[in-house]
C-alpha cells in the first residue's frame, strides 16, 4: 500500500540546515496497522507529513497503491488527500462553528458529492463511531474523546486508502485512549490500513507492527502481538 | 457555478460570517454607507434637476427680456442721460439681422413696472389689473394655459385690433359670479368694453406676472393708450441650439446702432438672459450630480476596502480552519472561492440594503417637499446608475477579497495546521 525508499528530508533553520529524515525505508502492506514511534525529534511527525502529503520530501520516491507521490501541486495535493488519505490530529481539529454531522461530511462535499448522499454516509460513519445522537451538537458540546471519535469519522467517511493518525491520544486520558484505540483496532478488522504516530508505548503495543525512529533512521522494525484495547477498558 | 449555488457553498459562507457577527454587522454598514450615501445624493441631485426642469417648463429656455434705459456716455453729438424708447419696428430690424432668434414679440404693459394699473368693471365689481399688449406669438414664447372654451389672444385678433381679452384667474374670482362662465363675457378696461376669449391659469412665466394680469392684443393697446410706435420691451427666444450669451450682445448691439448708442455703453439697454441663467442652473445640477457621483464612488469604495481589511483579520484567525478544510481536500481554487465570495456576498447584502434604505429616504424627501417651491421633484435614480453601482461593488468585492483570499491559500496546510 505505502512504499518509500531512501527518503530525505531538511529544514532551513537560518543558515545551518537541520537533517530530519536521513534515507527512510519502509513499505506498508493493505490492512496493517503500524506504530511509528520515537522520541520528540525523531522525525515521526515529519515522515507523517510527507505521507499525508501536507510536507515534501527532498528526495526518494514514495508510492502510494502503486501511484507515484512526486511533483505535486497544491491542487492534486489537496485531490490525493482527499481521495486517498484520512487525516486523525492530536488536537482534533475539528470546525467549531459546524455540528459534528457537518464535519463528518466535509470531506464529501470536498469530493462534490450531493448533500443528502453526503450526509447519509457522515450519519452512516458517526453511528460506526457511536455518535449518531450527538450528531448535531457542536464541537464545543462534545468531551474530548467524542470530538476525536468525530474526527475518525471524518477521517474515515471519504473511504481512504490509508487513515493516518498523528498522536490520536496526546490529548485525551488513558481511559478514554484505549477508547478510541479500541475504534482503531474495530476499523483496522474491518481491513483498513492505519498509521498511528505516538510516542505511547502502550499505544504503540496496540497495533500490530512497530517502527521505531530515532535520528532521522529507521532502528527497528518489529511485528507485534496486538494487545486488544478492549481487554483494558 | 454549481459552486454558486449549492446549498452548502452558502452555509459555509453564513458559518464563517455568521461566527463574528458584531463585527460583521460593522463591516456591512461601511459598505452599506456608502451606496446609501450614493444612492440619495444621485438621486437628490436628480431631483434637484427635475425641479428646475419644472420650474422652467412653462417658459423657453433660451429666452431673453430687453428694455430700453437711458445713455450714459455722449454719442454722435447726443449728450448723456438721453432717454431711449424701444419702437416696435425694431423687433422686425432685430429678426432680420440676428439669424438666431426664432421669435421676437414687443410688449406694452399698464400698470406693471409701477404706474397705475387698468380700472377692470364689470357690474358693480371693479379691480385694477396690470394690461400686457401681447401678440400671440407670445404664446409660443410662455406657454400660456387656457381654461376649457377659451383661447389666447389670436392674429386675426392682433391684425383687427379686436377688443377682446384673455383674463387671469383672480380677475374672473373677483368680476365674475362663481357659477359664471366668463367666455363671451364683457369687461370694461379704463372704460372700453372688452370681450372675455379665455381665462389663463396662472403660471410664473415673467418675474413680475401674477394672477390678475389681463393680456389684450398688442395692436388694440396701441390704440387704447396710444403708444404708437414705441414698445416697453421685448420678449425674444432664441433657437435651442444658439448661444444665448451671444445672441444677447447681438441684441444689444443692433439696438445700439438702431438708436445711435455709443457701443461700449454698458446702461442704455437692459436684459434678462433667461438661457444664462437656465444653463448656469443647469450647469451647478449636472456638477452636482458629477459630485454625488464622485463622493458616492469614492464612499462605495472605502467601505468594500473595510470588509477587504476585516476579511484579512478573519483569514488571519481562521488560519487553522482553512489548513484543516485543504488537509481534508479543499484545493486552493476552493478555498480562495469561499473568501471571494463572503466578500461579494457582504459587499451585495450591504449594497441592496444601502439602496433600498436610500430610496426610502429619498422618498421621504420629496413627500416632504411635494408641496412647497422648492425646486425638487421626482428624485430617481436611474436604473443603470443603481446596476453600475451594484456591478461597481461586485467588482470591488472580488478584487479586495482577492487579497485575502491569496493570502489564506498562501499560507502551506502543513503551517495552517501548526498554528495554534
Amino acid at each position: 500500500m505505502i512504499e518509500i525508499k531512501d527518503l530525505h528530508k531538511s529544514y532551513k533553520m537560518g543558515s545551518n540546515s537541520l537533517h530530519v529524515l536521513k534515507g527512510i525505508n519502509f513499505k506498508v502492506e493493505e490492512g496493517e496497522l503500524v506504530a511509528i514511534m520515537g522520541s520528540s525529534g525523531s522525525g515521526k511527525s515529519t515522515l507523517l507529513n510527507i505521507l499525508g502529503m501536507l510536507d515534501e520530501a527532498d528526495s526518494g520516491s514514495y508510492d502510494l497503491d502503486g501511484i507515484p507521490i512526486k511533483n505535486l501541486n497544491e491542487t492534486k495535493a489537496a485531490n490525493y488527500r482527499n481521495k486517498f488519505l484520512g487525516f486523525i490530529f492530536q488536537s482534533f481539529n475539528l470546525i467549531n462553528y459546524k455540528t459534528a454531522l457537518e464535519n463528518v461530511a466535509l470531506p464529501l462535499y470536498y469530493q462534490k458529492m450531493p448533500r443528502k448522499q453526503r450526509q447519509e454516509k457522515a450519519m452512516k460513519y458517526l453511528e460506526q463511531v457511536g455518535l449518531k445522537e450527538w450528531s448535531h451538537h457542536l464541537p464545543s458540546e462534545l468531551s474530548g474523546g467524542q470530538k476525536q471519535r468525530v474526527a475518525i469519522a471524518r477521517a474515515m467517511v471519504a473511504e481512504p486508502k490509508v487513515l493516518l493518525a498523528d498522536e490520536l491520544t496526546g490529548a485525551l486520558d488513558s481511559t478514554t485512549s484505549y477508547e478510541v484505540m479500541e475504534l482503531i483496532q474495530n476499523i483496522n478488522d474491518q481491513g483498513n490500513t492505519i498509521l498511528v504516530v505516538t510516542h505511547e508505548p502502550d499505544i504503540a503495543q496496540m497495533c500490530k507492527r512497530i517502527v521505531h525512529l530515532k535520528d532521522g533512521v529507521i532502528v527497528k522494525d518489529e511485528k507485534i502481538k496486538q494487545v486488544r484495547a478492549k481487554a483494558h477498558v | 457555478m454549481r459552486f454558486l449555488f449549492d446549498k452548502n457553498t452558502w452555509q459555509e459562507i453564513f458559518g464563517s460570517i455568521g461566527k463574528n457577527k458584531t463585527r460583521t454587522i460593522i463591516t456591512v454598514i461601511g459598505v452599506l454607507w456608502g451606496i446609501f450615501i450614493y444612492i440619495v445624493l444621485a438621486g437628490a441631485s436628480k431631483g434637484l434637476d427635475n425641479g428646475f426642469e419644472r420650474n422652467f417648463e412653462t417658459v423657453a429656455k433660451n429666452s431673453i427680456w430687453t428694455w430700453s434705459q437711458s445713455t450714459s456716455m455722449p454719442y454722435a453729438g447726443y449728450k448723456t442721460g438721453r432717454r431711449l424708447s424701444l419702437k416696435v419696428q425694431d423687433a422686425t430690424t432685430l429678426q432680420n439681422r440676428i439669424p438666431e432668434i426664432q421669435y421676437i414679440a414687443p410688449v406694452n404693459t399698464k400698470g406693471v413696472f409701477g404706474g397705475e394699473a387698468a380700472l377692470g368693471v364689470r357690474g358693480l365689481k371693479s379691480n385694477s389689473y396690470p394690461v400686457y399688449g401681447y401678440f400671440p406669438v407670445i404664446a409660443k414664447m410662455a406657454t400660456q394655459k387656457i381654461y376649457d372654451n377659451g383661447r389666447f389672444i389670436n392674429e386675426e385678433d392682433e391684425e383687427q385690433a379686436r377688443k377682446v381679452c384673455v383674463i387671469g384667474e383672480r380677475t374672473q374670482q373677483e368680476l365674475f359670479d362663481k357659477d359664471e362662465d366668463p367666455i363671451g363675457g364683457y369687461i370694461r378696461l379704463d372704460g372700453i368694453y372688452f370681450q372675455v376669449v379665455g381665462v389663463h391659469k396662472f403660471t410664473q412665466t415673467t418675474p413680475f406676472g401674477t394672477d390678475g394680469d389681463v393680456y389684450i392684443p398688442f395692436s388694440t393697446f396701441k390704440k387704447l393708450y396710444n403708444t404708437g410706435d414705441n414698445a416697453q420691451y421685448f420678449t425674444i427666444a432664441a433657437y435651442d441650439d444658439a448661444d444665448v450669451v451671444q445672441v444677447e450682445k447681438d441684441i444689444k448691439a443692433v439696438l445700439k446702432s438702431i438708436h445711435r448708442v455709443h457701443p461700449d455703453d454698458e446702461r442704455a439697454f437692459g436684459a434678462f438672459n433667461l438661457g444664462e441663467v437656465f444653463n448656469r442652473i443647469m450647469g451647478f445640477a449636472n456638477g452636482l450630480t458629477f459630485v454625488s457621483l464622485i463622493v458616492g464612488l469614492a464612499t462605495i469604495l472605502a467601505g468594500v476596502i473595510g470588509i477587504g481589511n476585516i476579511l484579512l483579520i478573519s483569514v488571519k484567525e481562521r488560519t487553522k480552519e482553512l489548513g484543516i478544510r485543504r488537509a481534508l481536500g479543499a484545493t486552493p481554487r476552493e478555498v480562495r472561492s469561499l473568501i471571494i465570495l463572503e466578500s461579494v456576498f457582504l459587499t451585495m447584502i450591504a449594497g441592496i440594503v444601502g439602496i433600498i434604505m436610500g430610496a426610502g429616504v429619498l422618498n421621504l424627501i420629496n413627500n416632504l417637499t411635494q408641496d412647497n417651491d422648492f425646486p425638487y421633484t421626482n428624485p430617481t435614480v436611474p436604473i443603470p446608475l443603481v446596476i453600475g453601482a451594484l456591478l461597481v461593488m461586485v467588482i470591488l468585492g472580488t478584487l479586495i477579497g482577492l487579497i485575502p483570499a491569496q493570502r489564506a491559500v498562501s499560507i502551506k496546510p502543513i503551517d495552517a495546521l501548526r498554528e495554534e
